[in-house]
């Protein structure tokens, strides 16, 4: 009898970018030789001890990190469980946006680019963009989604007083896939001097693996926090799944460990195409903004729009680690509705004190759910970002 | 008996209008009306050299303004890759120029390589332009569409390496798909700056050299003579097809 050899979980991506059958690099040719030259200069910086101690020293002096792993006292009496929340929403910003952000941006800086341009979606990672580049000295550009300007407006000005030009995209849905749209496009067009500070674990290779690298410090904090604080490595580990880069931060240093892994996707308003943004729950494997990844598409591999309450996870595809997650069974995924979120965003702040950004309450209400399931349990809860960015959301919550 | 990709090789070495490089108008199938399409392929097929028939597509990253919204029209008409196959099967008459399939990676792939290259081979179809796929993802889909005598046809652009050049340029059949500017289709060229650029291009491969991305008008077309084998004019057509222009006449007067 032989048993299965157990996945390398280090050996993905490959040197094709692959993370099993996912990923890859779907560029047109003339950014092919930009995303060569990206990872090249990811792999250098990479092994630049100087480059490291100078990220280490900006996370630490200017991020304000480690961020802290507080008990949830209160979700915990509430839940029957032992929770607690890993605070990205105490980085600098507001959300785990910007350690990748500043991560690119001292790699842009490396490369001698000479500007910057970015996507955003909620305006969390324009914002870490905006305060990346200011920070290492580099002019920056913005694209949003017309629909994001509108109900992430207070993030277009924290984005605009640091000196970045917001361009609002109209075409398409108006959102964060327009928004990557125009973005690449701009890099399409000036490939040499442009560096794309993409902000989540999507995109062609390298920018999943480089988002990765740039997010784990999420987990590989949590972990010792956790052995440090309770003696032992949690029983799951949950965290909002937007484009995936929080998630597989969170999840990557535990790989190994026996922990069990659960991404929240957005459930919107309901199953039907078009009313939620849960990619890996009811997409089809295809190809968008480089990457083969779980999609949502029509049958004729039109890609679709979606619909979440959160600006941060409205998003039609998915980064293809997750896909490979899923795929083996590592990971598994679960999706919660718009309603179930904000009931979670309200409960965060009564009983926590903390108001919590909404993509961050999915993975609260995705934890809920799991622990009434699975009583008795010690769950690691990603707090991906504070919620200051929501309230005309939130307002128009109440209204509706 | 020669394979669909030498053909359209042919028709680009042996263009109608001798002295000229050959010209391949690109549309977008269902702009700006599904129910012109035939009619305009058919009209192009007697002046131009070869056709680029695009696949509109939900989010055309290589494309500028002007090709994404002619995109997005055609697809709120409801065209589909396969009403596009279907419609150049049952055309009234054989078009008379080779067809060249232009499509991002993702709706082939919805449809199935298999069945893809049967209903292209029934429709005429001599060769594909996938933008977003590149040498280093599209093994499997070359490897396939060769074997069917099909063309894969390559971009490069100027910033392409010359040994990564030589890799894309091999082999024969077909066009290289040079991109005259380094951007998306739709910004000004200017021939003067290119042709050393095409001439490189045209060193390191044996097959037909086509230009591509911001040709707008004759002057562009002859200005290529010498330097490439063909001009293909993707934005200023549609550009005049949006403003209710006659395409046919639009693509004659760029080779008079
Ligand atoms: C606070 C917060 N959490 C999560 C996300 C979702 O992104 P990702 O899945 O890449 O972590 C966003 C995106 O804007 C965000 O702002």
């Amino acid at each position: 009898m032989t048993t299965p050899t157990p996945i390398r979980w280090s050996d993905w991506p490959d040197a094709r970018g692959r993370f099993g059958p996912f990923g890859g690099r779907y560029v047109p040719e003339t950014l092919f030789p930009a995303v060569t030259r990206l990872e090249e200069a990811a792999v250098d910086a990479f092994a630049d001890p100087a480059f490291m101690a100078a990220l280490d020293a900006e996370l630490r002096d200017w991020v304000g990190r480690p961020t802290p792993l507080t008990p949830a006292r209160g979700l915990s009496r509430l839940w029957g469980a032992d929770v607690w929340m890993k605070r990205e929403d105490l980085a600098h910003t507001g959300a785990h946006k910007i350690n990748n952000a500043l991560g690119q941006a001292l790699l842009a800086k490396r490369m001698g680019a000479a500007r910057v341009v970015a996507e955003t979606g909620a305006g969390q990672h324009g914002v870490a963009t905006a305060a990346a580049c200011a920070r290492v000295g580099l002019p920056c550009v913005v694209y949003m989604g017309a629909v994001d300007v509108k109900r992430q407006a207070p993030n277009v000005r924290r984005m605009q007083l640091m000196g970045t030009e917001v361009r609002a995209v109209t075409a398409g849905d108006a959102t964060l896939r327009a928004a990557i749209d125009e973005a690449m496009r701009e890099w399409v067009g000036d490939p040499a001097r442009t560096f794309y500070v993409l902000g989540s674990a999507v995109g062609p290779h390298p920018y999943p693996w480089l988002v990765r690298q740039f997010q784990r410090i999420i987990g590989v904090e949590a972990r010792a926090q956790m052995l440090k604080q309770t003696g032992s490595l949690p029983d799951v580990a949950v965290a909002c799944v937007g484009g995936g880069s929080n998630s597989i931060g969170l999840f990557h240093p535990f790989l190994d460990d026996a922990v069990s892994l659960l991404g929240i996707e957005p459930g919107g308003r309901g199953r039907g195409l078009g009313e939620h943004a849960a990619t890996l729950t009811y997409g089809r494997p295809g190809v968008l903004h480089g990457t083969y990844s779980m999609l949502l598409q029509d049958a004729d591999g039109q890609v679709v729009e979606t619909h979440s309450v959160s600006a941060g996870l409205d998003y039609s595809a998915v980064g293809p680690e997750h896909a490979f997650l899923q795929e083996t069974g590592r990971a598994t995924y679960d999706v919660v509705s718009d309603e179930e979120a904000m009931e979670a965003l309200a409960e965060l702040c009564a009983h926590e004190g903390i108001l919590p950004a909404v993509e961050s309450a999915h993975a609260f209400a995705g934890a809920r759910r799991w622990a009434k399931a699975n009583p008795g349990k010690r769950i690691l809860v990603g707090l991906s970002g504070r919620g200051d960015k929501d309230l005309p959301i939130l307002d128009a919550w109440e209204a509706r | 008996m020669t394979s669909p990709a030498q053909r359209l090789a042919d028709a680009i070495r042996h263009p109608k209008h001798p002295g000229l490089p050959a010209v391949m108008p690109y549309v977008t199938s269902g702009f700006p009306t599904r129910d012109g399409f035939a009619e305009l392929v058919l009209g192009l097929s007697d002046v131009a050299d070869a056709i680029e028939i695009g696949v509109p597509f939900s989010d055309p990253m290589a494309d500028g303004p002007v090709i994404q919204r002619s995109s997005r029209i055609a697809l709120d008409g409801g065209a589909t890759l396969a009403w596009i196959l279907e419609t150049l099967t049952s055309l009234p008459r054989k078009p008379a120029c080779p067809l060249v399939l232009m499509s991002y990676a993702n709706p082939l792939m919805a449809f199935g390589y298999e069945r893809l290259v049967d209903a292209a081979l029934a429709a005429g179809v001599c060769g594909f332009i996938v933008p977003d796929m590149p040498w280093e993802e599209s093994e499997a889909f070359r490897v396939l569409i060769a074997s069917r005598g099909l063309a894969s046809i390559q971009l490069v652009t100027p910033v392409t390496p010359d040994d990564r050049l030589s890799k894309l340029g091999q082999g024969e059949g077909g066009f290289v798909y040079a991109v005259t500017v380094t951007g998306i289709t739709g910004a000004a060229m200017e021939p003067a700056e290119i042709s050393s650029y095409l001439d490189r291009v045209r060193s390191l491969t044996g097959k037909p050299v086509c230009a591509g991305f911001g040709i707008r008008t004759a002057a562009h077309v002859r200005a290529l003579s010498g330097h490439a084998d063909g001009a293909i004019v993707g934005t200023a057509l549609i550009e005049a097809l949006g403003r209710g222009e006659d395409g046919v006449a639009f693509v004659r007067a760029l080779v008079a």
